[in-house]
């Protein structure tokens, strides 16, 4: 308790420290992977996706990122054994965040395709094992994380198939693709309005003081969801069909209509991303900070401070805007299987299976899902090429990331511990 | 940080570009050989050595083209289409090219003399042979669309015209092929007897242009068909 209290305010800065170093990095890697697919389609700028990027993963961190958060701090280990040591729980969670972070730089700097989400996961399970006891890891929930990392893939992969099936059915195999791209496109803009509000609204809205019943959120998703569509359709309207464009690739004028499309996905994406994955880097941050501010209090229920939220937003976008750039760079300049209608699909495949995953509070990872989901439009024969070897070496990074963050996190834990005593 | 993101390398390189690519390499090349004729019949040995120089680098480039696509196209590859079918039209275009530079080959290791008779056929057997590999480009340029929309729907029916199409003008060269045998038939008591079996040969090559720009198409109809 004395440890708490003579280094508190040194707790709470190395806390916010290390939880701005964590989503800088994710920030940096993690949404330019996830903004990847509208760049790489060609739909929207490297300077349109950063703009978009930094509103709205700030706003889905800020409206739709408590869950997840919750459990990051709490459903992972089992902080009862050391209720009475508290500090070995702060020592432990800015280990982990330090373990993460540290990882995320070597391993985006060699271009290995981890997931925050598992570095986050592997460095406190490591920090559990290391600091309490092999017991105190909830092994049932880690199970329960595995479980997503697989069925998150494909839920991401089935959404986009089955979009990508009914674009071809509605547009592509019509007689004339380009009108029936025109009638459609509010459509599929609702869909987007609508999934991600009425995910979000669901559940993600506790912090904010905002209840509503399903039947309400139903109504507000719809309306946002018809206001959406509106503002698309008045965009989509003024597309008019490319003659010389299709002489070399005749669904190019339908290509042009699910362009101003993207803008809607891209947003939807990052608002995704933000409710979900600023949650790595700010949930062992919460737990410090709610540990520190209660005076040495372990598992006691506390509301998230959207001040933190707030920051690990922050943090994102510094990201973003000064790595994440390059990155997109290269996908945007990479990525040139993707079209505007693959883009669509991918993309809000992946945003509803994030948001969806985030309002159940699993800690997916978007790099996941957006695997998942590319492949579920490569599946439905829209992308020429898959390398299904790359697809080989993300699953064994997938592997290798967990028990990589857990040995950083043991071996931060025991130093912070060597530190303060 | 990294330099290579790893959505982004997911993405292999598609091979239907090259596909496309290898196709119009193709097609320029065939497009070569009525001017191999033109300068044969002229007796311009200058004009025919160009030509067949010409011709013999873009069989190469097609070869270069051809070789890129079958290394990269590892068996790992989540494509749309089987890839031994993709590699069968590969095949096939790549052919034609190869018959190209044989019938340049041929034409300039003899002198090879062209009877009065046989000019006007010649020309337009080589002509609508030529015409035959274009439909074949037209048809390969299809793939992007065809993948777009799943093999299926208006487009495959359109690409199927186009097939239908391309079958009608090879037949058409098999009759122009038969007419130019009926004619060397005739004069062959007046040539040597080694030009003959020659002329023979560049005949059926000339025709084996058309043959293998329909397997194109019929290749790409396996993929529709599936």
């Amino acid at each position: 308790m004395e440890i708490i209290a003579t280094h508190g305010t040194l707790f709470l800065v190395l806390a916010i420290v290390f939880g701005l170093y964590m989503t800088w990095g994710i920030g940096a890697n993690d949404v330019a992977n996830a903004m990847g697919t509208s760049v790489g389609s060609g739909a929207i700028s490297i300077r349109q996706a950063i703009l978009i990027a930094a509103i709205f993963e700030f706003a889905g961190a800020l409206i739709a990122g408590g869950n997840v958060t919750a459990t990051i701090r709490k459903g992972i280990i089992d902080p009862g054994p050391i209720a009475q040591t508290p500090e070995l729980l702060v020592y432990g969670m800015l280990a982990a965040l330090l373990a993460a972070a540290i990882w995320l730089m070597i391993a985006t700097s060699r271009g290995w395709p981890v997931s925050t989400s598992h570095t986050i996961v592997g460095a406190i399970v490591g920090f559990g094992v290391a600091g309490i006891g092999v017991d105190a890891v909830q092994w049932a929930a880690i199970g329960q994380i595995a479980i997503s990392w697989i069925l998150s893939p494909l839920l991401g992969g089935l959404i986009a198939w089955l979009l990508m099936l009914s674009i071809r059915e509605l547009i592509f195999t019509s007689d004339n693709p380009f009108l029936s791209a025109k009638r459609w496109g509010p459509f599929y803009l609702f869909l987007v309005g609508w999934i991600v509000s009425l995910v979000s609204l669901f559940k993600g809205l506790k912090h904010l003081d905002l209840h509503l019943t399903n039947l309400q959120s139903l109504m507000v998703a719809t309306v946002i969801g018809l206001l959406v569509a509106i503002a698309g359709k008045l965009m989509i309207d003024r597309v008019q069909p490319n003659v010389s464009a299709d002489r070399d690739f005749h669904f190019a004028s339908v290509e042009r209509v699910f362009a101003p499309m993207m803008l809607f996905t891209a947003c939807a994406m990052a608002f995704a991303h933000g409710s979900n994955d600023v949650a790595n880097g700010i949930g062992p941050m919460a737990a410090v900070v709610s540990i520190v501010q209660s005076g040495g209090q372990v598992g006691q229920e506390s509301a998230l401070p959207l001040w933190i939220l707030g920051l690990g937003g922050i943090g994102i976008v510094v990201g973003l805007a000064t790595m994440g750039y390059r990155v997109m760079q290269t996908i945007g300049v990479r990525i040139t299987e993707l079209t505007p209608t693959r883009g669509y699909c991918a993309t809000l495949a992946a945003a509803a299976t994030v948001v969806l995953a985030s309002k159940t509070g699993l800690p997916v990872s978007t790099t996941h899902i957006a695997v998942g989901a590319v492949m579920g439009v490569g599946l439905a024969r829209g992308i020429g090429a898959l390398d299904m070897r790359v697809i080989g070496n993300i699953f064994v990074s997938w592997l290798v990331t967990l028990p990589a963050g857990a040995l950083l996190a043991a071996i931060f834990f025991f130093i912070f511990k060597a530190i303060f005593g | 940080m990294q330099a290579i993101p790893p959505l982004s390398a997911l993405f292999a390189r598609s091979p239907f570009k090259p596909m496309r690519q290898h196709m119009a390499v193709v097609h320029d090349c065939v497009g070569l050989v009525p001017g191999l004729f033109d300068a044969l019949i002229d007796g311009d040995a200058a004009a025919l050595l160009a030509a067949r120089e010409a011709i013999d680098a873009k069989e190469s480039e097609a070869d270069a083209i051809k070789n890129d696509v079958r290394l990269h196209l590892p068996k790992s590859l989540f494509l749309p289409v089987d890839r031994r079918d993709l590699l069968a039209i590969l095949e096939v275009q790549d052919r034609i090219a190869d018959v190209s530079q044989d019938i340049a080959g041929l034409l300039t290791q003899r002198e090879l003399k062209v009877l009065e008779s046989m000019r006007e056929g010649l020309r337009e057997l080589v002509q609508r042979c030529v015409e035959a590999c274009g439909q074949a480009r037209a048809i390969i340029d299809e793939l992007d669309e065809l993948i777009e929309t799943g093999f299926r729907g208006p487009e495959a029916a359109r690409v199927e015209a186009m097939i239908a199409q391309l079958n009608q003008t090879e037949t058409e060269t098999d009759a122009l092929v038969t007419r130019l045998l009926q004619t060397l038939f005739q004069h062959e008591q007046t040539m040597d007897p080694v030009s003959v079996m020659l002329w023979y040969q560049l005949i059926q090559w000339i025709g084996n242009l058309a043959d293998n720009a329909e397997k194109v198409g019929e290749r790409l109809l396996l993929l529709i068909a599936r």
